[in-house]
């Protein structure tokens, strides 16, 4: 009896360190105080995931500058149907395109989106969605700059080398449901990545990374008023989204907010104002580049409701809180940057 | 006749059962079931287990609570597609949800809500008929009813988060799912969506008693086992007949904080310890959204809530605000 309690006491404790040690992270962690004392509002990174993280986000080398023809793209023969980039020089677009091809799709090459017969023909879909995209990085670099600042975004920042990003998402109603009269999920209560595995809602982006949501829940006076008409499930949508935030960025709550109340802006790091533009930002996106292309992606590239890819935070950021730890690729190809025509 | 006590030492006794005090209400059941002793269960109590004793409260409750544990068990099952490796991979993040807000408080279909108000009605009609079971063996033992009313405290607790707010708030979605995760889901969205908790002054004082009763536990039964070696494991006899035990126990505490509780009144600390953790606990739920939207604003109103200089960069203003 003694040596079977003993020996199944050894039995339990091997296998709990072994679930440890394959789940856990190990100590040391690398701590920065972000706020006053006394309120937790400290960054805890582990110093050797992060330097796999490091690796993992290196830039790209840019391409020699241009050799300027003095020729713009629209006042040349040799270029036709260019809607978006015909106000470059010749060179200059020659070079971008040779990036774009290198960022996206460095294995399938110029054919991934033009037909080689006719360079001009719009006849396959990716080159649509390209000028699209194209037309989207401009407006980030020219519109969102209270979020991307002077870094900019390129191709490259979400794709990676990848023709579709990594980091995309669709509406997402969960894996099959018996139902009949058995009880709705409600859109919640499966253990879901993207919501930090949690059981919290598993889809808090087609609500929230829309044109226009309201992701703010609490009250801003102290007694019933009315000013917050949010339910507990609401509030565990807004949860759910900043769940994926602080996955995406790779950062805690209090990178942005002071947990003691989330709400305040006041308590808050200048940090939040720059991800409460990126919030919106992308529901612009997805609102008007995204699900503009409803209808020129085939049905192999469309979510199991038919919706197109759409955005979020971990399509750019990829676990980093500045994408490519900030280092600006736009600045090698400011074509990006002008305005749309 | 032979009596059976236990006593505060690693000796395990094996021999004829206690068949108890004889029943002497009419109409009821017997205790049930042939008593037999456990060495494993010796370790931590008493080796001796059964006879018990069920009637019809026990009975009923028990199928009460077992059709309450289907209804969610099944409909968790049903959530993943009658997958049972889903089920078993899943279990801790499945949920049967309180139905939406648009219902009020109106009976939604099953699907939508109404499963979860039958689990709840079948769970609390199996809870409430075990607190009347509690308090009808400790009436039939001629027992104080100490064990029912600290139990009613926790239903206060139980019947405020699931009922009584949800009905004052108007409708049930403001209640808490079943299920492992999704509970404590619903605890931390709760706390942020009512302005943090923690600066509700009754979460604080059931927080403290909660943590009081911690301590006083491991105060009272430290005490105890240091003086064990001379009887003081022997409670009832130390009241009655105090003894060098409990001389020494309060002795000992009288030097070490100038003040002791007396063999009696440490177990009316403890009772009230425990008993006002849900108490006050409840209350704290049940003015939460009812009375105050935002407890972190109404501490800073009552200045309550400390502040900080936030002077290591420029003032952090509400982006949205701007242009108004």
């Amino acid at each position: 009896m003694k040596y079977a309690l003993a020996f199944i006491g050894i039995i339990a404790g091997t296998l709990l360190t072994i679930a440890m040690m394959l789940s856990w992270e190990r100590p040391p962690m690398a701590s920065t105080q972000l706020g006053p004392r006394g309120l937790g509002m400290v960054e805890i990174n582990n110093p050797r995931t992060e330097a796999k993280l490091q690796k993992a986000n290196i830039v790209p080398e840019a391409d020699p500058p241009a050799v300027l023809s003095g020729v713009k793209v629209k006042d040349s023969k040799d270029y036709q149907n260019v809607k978006v980039l015909g106000d470059i020089d010749t060179e200059e677009f020659n070079r971008l395109m040779g990036a774009i091809t290198n960022w996206v799709a460095p294995e399938q090459g110029c054919t991934y989106c033009h037909n080689p017969e006719n360079m001009a023909d719009d006849s396959l879909y990716t080159k649509i969605v390209a000028r699209r995209m194209l037309q989207m990085t401009r407006a980030i670099n020219t519109m969102w700059t209270p979020h991307v600042a002077q870094t900019g975004v390129t191709c490259y920042t979400c794709h990676r080398g990848n023709p579709v990003p990594a980091n995309i998402w669709f509406k997402n109603d969960g894996p099959p449901h018996a139902g009949g009269m058995s009880a709705d999920r409600q859109g919640e209560g499966l253990a879901t990545k993207a919501v930090g595995t949690t059981s919290l809602p598993y889809d808090p982006f087609t609500p929230l990374l829309a044109k226009g949501a309201n992701i703010r829940v609490n009250a801003t006076t102290a007694l019933p008023e009315g000013t917050s008409k949010a339910s507990i499930h609401d509030t565990e949508t807004t949860y759910a989204l900043m769940m994926h935030l602080s996955q995406a960025l790779g950062v805690n709550c209090t990178y942005c907010h002071n947990a003691r109340q989330f709400s305040s802006w006041a308590e808050s790091r200048p940090q939040r104002v720059t991800a409460w533009h990126g919030i919106h930002m992308v529901g612009e996106v997805n609102e008007t580049y995204l699900n503009s292309l409803q209808g020129v992606f085939p049905k192999e590239r469309l979510g199991p409701s038919g919706d197109v890819a759409k955005v979020n935070c971990a399509t750019c950021h990829q676990g980093v809180y500045k994408p490519l730890y900030g280092v600006s690729m736009v600045k090698d190809y400011e074509v990006l940057r002008l305005p749309n025509p | 006749m032979i009596q059976y006590q236990n006593l505060y030492n690693r000796v395990q006794v094996h021999g004829p059962a206690d068949m108890g005090v004889p029943m002497n209400e009419t109409g009821m059941f017997e205790r049930q079931g042939t008593p037999f002793t456990s060495r494993l269960m010796g370790l931590i109590g008493n080796a001796q287990i059964g006879p018990i004793y069920l009637g019809w409260l026990g009975t009923i409750s028990l199928v009460c609570g077992f059709i309450a544990f289907e209804i969610i068990g099944l409909n968790m099952w049903a959530s993943v597609n009658w997958d049972p490796v889903q089920f078993v991979r899943q279990l801790f993040w499945l949920a049967l949800e309180p139905p939406p807000a648009k219902y009020g408080l109106h009976f939604p279909p099953l699907r939508e809500g109404g499963w979860w108000l039958i689990a709840g009605l079948f769970l609390t009609t199996s809870v409430l008929l075990w607190w009347v079971r509690t308090y009808r063996r400790a009436r039939a033992l001629g027992m104080g009813t100490h064990v029912a009313w600290a139990f009613a405290a926790a239903i206060w607790l139980y019947l405020v988060l699931g009922f009584i707010r949800p009905v004052l708030m108007g409708n049930f979605s403001e209640a808490v799912p079943f299920g492992i995760f999704p509970h404590l889901d619903w605890t931390a969205a709760f706390s942020i969506r009512y302005g943090n908790l923690f600066y509700n002054p009754f979460h604080m004082i059931s927080i403290a008693f909660l943590y009081g009763s911690a301590l006083l536990f491991a105060m009272h039964g430290a005490t105890i086992l240091a003086v064990s070696h001379l009887g003081g494991d022997r409670e009832i006899e130390q009241i009655l007949d105090r003894g060098t035990a409990s001389e020494r126990a309060a002795l000992f505490w009288r030097w070490t904080m100038g003040f002791n509780a007396t063999m009696e009144s440490i177990h009316r600390w403890a009772w009230w310890f425990a008993v006002l953790c849900p108490l006050a606990g409840g209350l704290g739920i049940l003015l939460t959204g009812t009375v105050v939207d935002n407890w972190y604003l109404w501490a800073v109103k009552h200045g309550v809530a400390p502040t900080y200089a936030f002077d290591m960069w420029a003032p952090v203003l509400d982006p949205a605000l701007k242009g108004q």
